[in-house]
C-alpha cells in the first residue's frame, strides 16, 4: 500500500457522462473509472471503449445478451485480463501492472458466475482468508504461539462471525464451505469479499440460480451493504427485475460495446436496448 | 446494523440451542500436548538405555522419525499446498550435505571429538543444532532457487521442474569436487566422518518440534492462505492473497523441514552417497504422504512408520516390496484419492473436549450441518 | 570426427524425438504426464532380447514383437491404470502414472534381475557409404526410421478420421463425446500409437545401445518428456525438435569432455526453457476460464 502512496494519482479522464453519477457522490474522486477500456483476443474483439466511472456509493447494474463480455469486463476490472487498450482506475490509482491480489488491496472485490469457494475449509475459514490482508501477525508470531497470535486470531474470529452474521451465517461457521446448500454458497462468496474490506464489490451474476423470493430477498441485501459498508456495487445480471429494482445506473452491453446507459426507466424505454435483446422486429 | 433478517428463514435451530460447549483454554490444550509428548520421549529414552529396544531397532526407530519429519515436510507442498514436487530427495540431500559439512569442518575447528557427539556434551550438541539449521537453510535456499520458477507452473510442469532440479543437485554433489578442486562432498566415494550424532532423543525431538511448527503455520493467516491457494487459485488471488508469496513460503518451509531430516539421516547413517537422493528417495516420500492421506500430518506419520518398519519386518520379501509399493499406490488412487485418512488430522485436545461435553461418536449430533437439508426443503418451499 | 558427432547428435536426438511424441500425444489428449512412458521402452527392449537372445528368433520378429508388446502395454496400462480415474483429480492421475512407472521397472527387476542384458545386434551391417562417407548404419536407419514415423504421424492426425476424433477430444472431451465420438476408444488409439512409437524408439535404442535394463526407461524418458516440453507438449514437431535439440545437447556435452555433466545440461535447458517459455517452442498457451 504505501508504494501506491507514493504515486501521484492519475488525473482523471472526463466523465463521458458525469451526471449518471449520484448526486451524493459528486466531489469525490469516482471509486472506480474505466476508460476507454478494450480487449483483443486472437484479433477478435471482445470488448471495446467501455467506459465507466463509479460514484463512491452507487449501486450499477451491466445487462446485455449472453457473451456480449460482461464477465470480461470483470475480468478487465481485476486484472485478471489484461486490457489490450485503456485504462483502470481504483480510487484514482491506475492498476495497470498490478496483479489480482493487488488490485483486490486497491478496494476491488468479487465474485463469481460460477461459485469459486474454498470448498474444502470452513465458512469462518474462508472469512478469515477474506481478512487475511488485515492480520498483521508476522509468521514467527504464528508458529511460536507469541501472545500477538493469539489476540490477533481472538479478534478476527469475532469479527468472522459479526460479518457471518449480515446474512445469518454464523450457525455454519464450522461447516465445510463446499458442503453449504447453493444459496447460502453465493452468501457467503459475498461475505467473503466483504472481508477484505473493499471500496467497490463486483457481484458476478449474484442472482443466478435463485427464485423469485430468494432474488427478492438478494435485492435488500445488496442495498443494506451499500448503505451498511458505503461501499459502491457493481453487478451483472440476468434477472431484469434485479437490475431495474436495486441499481442506480444500468448500463447495457452487446458485442462487447456499450450501446445504451441510463437510469433504469431510460433503459427500458430505450429502442436500441430492446433491439439488442429482441431484434429488430421487437423495436416495430 | 440495524436488522439481521436472514434471506432464508432457517427457523432459528441453531448449535446454541444445546447449550454452550465446554471448551478447554488454548493454554491447556498446549501444555497437555507438550506433557504427552514429553512422557512419550522420556519413556522411549527408558527403553532404550534400559535394553528393552535394542541398537538395531532403535536405529529402525531413529529412521521412522526421519521419515516422518520427511512425509510431514513433503506433506506442506503436497497437501497443503496441492502442487507435486517430485525432488523432496534434492532438498533432503542438500540438507544432508550441508549439516554434515558444517559439522565436520566446526569440529574440527573447535576440536570436538567423535566421541563427543555419542556422548552428548553441550558443546557438541550445539553443533548438532547449528548443523541441523544450518541444513535446513542450505534445503531452504535450494527450494527459493527452484521455487520462485517453478511456482509459476502448474501441476505437471511444476512436477518435472523439480525433477530434473533433484537431478541436478545430485549431478552436482556427485562431481564438484573432481570439477571445482573441492573437498567438499566425496564424490561418488561418499562423504565419510560423519559423527554419529542422531540420537532416538534428538530426532524424536525435532519430530515433535517440527510438527509443532507446521500446526501452527497451517493454523494461522499464513497456513489458511496456502489452503485456500489449493482449494481454489483464481478466487485466492481475488480474495487478496498473495498468491506467488505463499506458493514460495509453502515450497521453502518444505524445503526447511526436508533439509533437516537430512542431516538427521546423516547423523544416522554416517555416510552420504548422492546415488542415495535419487527419484526413487522422493518418490518413496511421496507414497507416504499420498498413502496417509494428503493435508493429514497423521496419516503421513503413520503411513511413513508402517513404511519403514514394514521392509525391515519383512526382509526376506524385499524382492516383492518395491512391487507392493507400486500395485498399493495405485490401488489406493483408484479407489481412494484422498488417502487412507483423507484430510482427518488427531487433536487429543478435540478428543478431550467431546469427553468434557460427552459428546461421543455414537450419540445423535445435534450439529450445525444438520440444518443443511432443512433449508433446502425451505428454498424449495418458497 | 564432427560428421559422426552430427550424426550422434542426430541418431540420439531421433530416438529422443520417437519417445517425446508418445508423451505429447498422450499430454495432448488427456493432459496426463505418462510417467511410465518411458518404462515401455524397457519391456520393448525385453522383449527384444527374450526373443533373440532366449528363444533364437529372427530380429525381424524381435522387431515386429517389441513394437507389438510396447502397444499392447501401452493400452493395457490406460485401460486398466488411467480410464478408471478420467475424472478423478490431475493430482491423482499423475500418482498413477508414477505407480506404474515403479511397477514396471521392479517388475523387470524381479523377472529379469537387476543387472542388464546384452541385446544381440539385429542386423550384421555396421556402417553404410553415403556420398564418400562411411557412416554407421544404426545412426542412418534411426534417422530414416524417425523421418517416417514423424510423417506418417502427422498424416494419421491430419488426414484421417481416427486424427480428427484425437484433436476432437483434445480440444474438448465432453463436447467431442457429445458429437458422438468414442471417447475411450480414441483415448486408447492414441495410448496405441504412442507406445507403438515407443516401441520403434525401443527397437532403435537396443541396436545403439545393446543393452536392456530395469530402469534404462527412467532417465531416458525423463529426457524425452524434457524434450517433449522443449519443443511445446501437444505439438508433434515440437517433440521433434525438442528431441533433436536434447540429442545435440548431449551429444555436446559429451564431445567438449564433460559427459559426467550430461544430465545436469539438459536438466537445465529444461528449467531454463520452462522459465522463459513455459510453453515450449511450438506450444499454445492454455488458460483457465474466470
Amino acid at each position: 500500500m504505501s508504494n501506491e502512496k507514493k504515486k501521484h494519482r492519475s488525473v482523471l479522464v472526463q466523465v463521458e457522462t458525469p451526471n449518471l453519477i449520484p448526486e451524493r457522490d459528486l466531489g469525490t474522486i469516482p471509486v472506480l473509472q474505466a476508460e476507454h477500456l478494450g480487449i483483443d483476443f486472437g484479433g477478435l474483439t471482445a470488448v471495446d471503449d467501455f467506459n465507466i466511472a463509479m460514484g463512491r456509493t452507487e449501486i450499477s447494474g451491466l445487462i446485455g445478451p449472453n457473451g456480449a463480455g460482461k464477465t470480461t469486463i470483470f475480468n478487465l476490472l481485476t486484472s485478471v485480463y489484461k486490457p489490450t487498450r485503456g485504462t483502470v482506475l481504483v480510487d484514482g490509482y491506475d492498476t495497470a501492472g498490478k496483479s489480482v491480489a493487488e488490485v483486490n488491496r486497491m478496494g476491488v472485490a468479487r465474485t463469481f458466475q460460477n461459485i469459486r469457494l474454498f470448498s474444502k475449509m470452513t465458512v469462518e475459514q474462508n472469512v478469515l482468508v477474506g481478512f487475511g490482508n488485515t492480520m498483521k501477525t508476522h509468521l514467527v508470531t504464528d508458529m511460536l504461539r507469541l501472545p500477538g497470535h493469539w489476540r490477533q486470531e481472538a479478534e478476527f474470529h469475532d469479527r468472522a462471525l459479526e460479518l457471518l452474521d449480515i446474512f445469518d451465517m454464523r450457525k455454519y461457521a464450522d461447516t465445510q464451505a463446499g458442503n453449504l446448500p447453493y444459496g447460502a454458497q453465493r452468501r457467503l462468496e459475498i461475505l467473503r469479499a466483504l472481508a477484505t474490506s473493499p471500496k467497490v464489490l463486483l457481484l458476478d451474476e449474484p442472482a443466478a440460480g435463485m427464485n423469485p423470493a430468494e432474488t427478492e430477498e438478494l435485492m435488500e441485501n445488496i442495498q443494506k451493504i451499500r448503505d451498511e459498508f458505503q461501499i459502491a456495487i457493481l453487478l451483472i445480471e440476468h434477472d431484469m427485475s434485479l437490475v431495474m429494482g436495486v441499481c442506480e445506473v444500468v448500463g447495457v452491453l452487446d458485442y462487447g460495446k456499450i450501446i445504451a446507459k441510463g437510469t433504469p426507466e431510460q433503459i427500458q424505454n430505450d429502442p436500441r436496448v430492446i433491439e439488442a435483446y429482441l431484434g429488430k422486429q421487437g423495436v416495430k | 446494523m440495524s436488522e439481521k433478517r436472514p434471506i432464508i428463514s432457517t427457523g432459528g435451530r441453531g448449535p446454541a440451542a444445546g447449550g454452550a460447549r465446554r471448551t478447554l483454554p488454548m493454554p491447556a490444550r498446549y501444555a497437555i500436548n507438550a506433557i504427552v509428548v514429553l512422557v512419550l520421549l522420556v519413556l522411549g529414552e527408558l527403553m532404550i538405555s534400559g535394553g528393552a529396544i535394542n541398537r538395531y531397532q532403535s536405529t529402525v526407530l531413529e529412521q521412522v522419525g526421519i521419515y516422518i519429519i520427511l512425509a510431514v515436510s513433503l506433506n506442506i507442498a503436497t497437501g497443503y499446498l496441492g502442487q507435486l514436487p517430485l525432488g523432496h530427495a534434492g532438498f533432503m540431500s542438500m540438507g544432508a550435505y550441508g549439516c554434515s559439512i558444517f559439522i565436520i569442518r566446526m569440529s574440527e575447528f573447535l576440536g570436538v571429538g567423535a566421541r563427543d557427539f555419542v556422548t552428548g556434551t553441550p558443546m557438541a550438541f550445539l553443533i548438532v543444532i547449528g548443523g541441523l539449521i544450518v541444513g535446513g537453510l542450505c534445503a531452504a535456499i535450494a527450494g527459493i532457487i527452484i521455487g520462485i520458477p517453478a511456482l509459476r507452473l502448474k501441476g505437471d510442469y511444476l512436477a518435472i521442474i523439480t525433477l530434473a532440479f533433484a537431478e541436478i543437485i545430485r549431478v552436482v554433489m556427485l562431481n564438484i569436487d573432481d570439477v571445482l578442486g573441492f573437498e567438499l562432498t566425496g564424490g561418488a566415494a561418499g562423504l565419510t566422518g560423519i559423527p554419529g550424532f542422531s540420537s532416538f532423543l534428538l530426532v524424536f525431538g525435532c519430530v515433535a518440534v517440527v510438527c509443532f511448527l507446521i500446526h501452527t503455520m497451517m493454523k494461522s493467516r499464513h497456513g489458511r492462505a496456502i489452503l485456500a491457494i489449493r482449494d481454489n487459485e483464481i478466487a485466492a488471488e481475488a480474495t487478496g492473497v498473495n498468491t506467488t508469496y505463499y506458493k514460495t513460503l509453502a515450497f521453502v518451509v518444505s524445503a526447511f523441514f526436508a533439509g533437516v531430516a537430512g542431516g538427521l539421516y546423516a547423523g544416522c547413517v554416517g555416510v552420504l552417497q548422492p546415488a542415495v537422493f535419487g527419484f526413487m528417495k522422493s518418490i518413496e516420500i511421496l507414497v507416504m504422504v499420498v498413502l496417509g492421506g494428503m493435508g493429514s500430518m497423521l496419516g503421513s506419520a503413520i503411513s511413513a512408520t508402517v513404511l519403514t518398519i514394514l521392509p525391515e519386518a519383512l526382509r526376506a520379501f524385499s524382492e516383492y516390496r518395491m512391487i507392493a509399493y507400486a500395485v498399493v499406490l495405485i490401488i489406493v488412487m483408484i479407489f481412494r484419492p484422498q488417502g487412507l485418512l483423507g484430510s482427518y488430522d488427531f487433536s487429543l485436545s478435540r478428543i478431550i473436549e467431546r469427553v468434557m461435553n460427552r459428546d461421543f461418536p455414537w450419540r445423535k449430533r445435534n450439529d450445525a450441518p444438520a440444518d443443511t437439508a432443512e433449508e433446502k426443503e425451505v428454498s424449495a418451499d418458497v | 570426427m564432427f560428421i559422426t558427432q552430427v550424426l550422434n547428435g542426430l541418431q540420439l536426438g531421433s530416438i529422443y524425438a520417437l519417445v517425446a511424441l508418445g508423451y505429447t500425444m498422450v499430454y495432448g489428449i488427456i493432459l496426463l504426464l505418462n510417467f511410465a512412458h518411458g518404462d515401455i521402452i524397457m519391456v520393448g527392449a525385453y522383449v527384444s532380447w527374450l526373443v533373440m537372445a532366449q528363444l533364437g528368433l529372427p530380429p525381424v520378429l524381435a522387431i515386429v514383437l517389441s513394437v507389438a508388446a510396447c502397444t499392447l502395454v501401452g493400452v493395457l496400462i490406460d485401460k486398466v491404470a488411467y480410464a478408471p480415474l478420467r475424472n478423478a483429480p490431475r493430482l491423482s492421475i499423475l500418482i498413477t502414472a508414477i505407480g506404474v512407472s515403479y511397477f514396471l521397472e521392479n517388475g523387470a527387476q524381479l523377472v529379469f534381475g537387476a543387472d542388464a542384458k546384452v541385446v544381440p545386434a539385429y542386423t550384421d551391417l555396421t556402417t553404410v557409404q553415403v556420398a564418400g562417407l562411411t557412416l554407421s548404419f544404426p545412426s542412418v536407419l534411426t534417422v530414416l526410421v524417425t523421418i517416417a514415423a514423424t510423417v506418417a504421424l502427422t498424416l494419421v492426425v491430419q488426414k484421417t478420421k481416427l486424427g480428427k476424433a484425437m484433436r476432437a477430444v483434445s480440444e474438448d472431451m465432453g463436447a467431442a463425446r457429445l458429437m458422438g465420438i468414442n471417447v475411450n476408444s480414441t483415448i486408447s488409439f492414441t495410448f496405441a500409437v504412442g507406445s507403438a512409437l515407443a516401441g520403434i524408439g525401443a527397437v532403435l535404442y537396443a541396436m545403439a545401445y545393446t543393452q536392456a535394463n530395469p530402469t534404462m526407461g527412467m532417465m531416458l524418458g525423463t529426457k524425452a518428456f524434457v524434450a517433449a516440453v522443449l519443443g511445446g507438449i501437444g505439438s508433434i514437431p515440437g517433440a521433434v525438435v525438442g528431441g533433436l535439440l536434447v540429442g545435440f545437447a548431449e551429444v555436446f556435452v559429451n564431445a567438449i569432455g564433460l559427459s559426467v555433466w550430461k544430465d545436469a545440461v539438459v536438466f537445465l535447458l529444461l528449467i531454463i526453457v520452462l522459465v522463459v517459455r513455459p510453453t515450449g517452442i511450438f506450444g499454445r498457451t492454455m488458460s483457465e476460464k474466470v
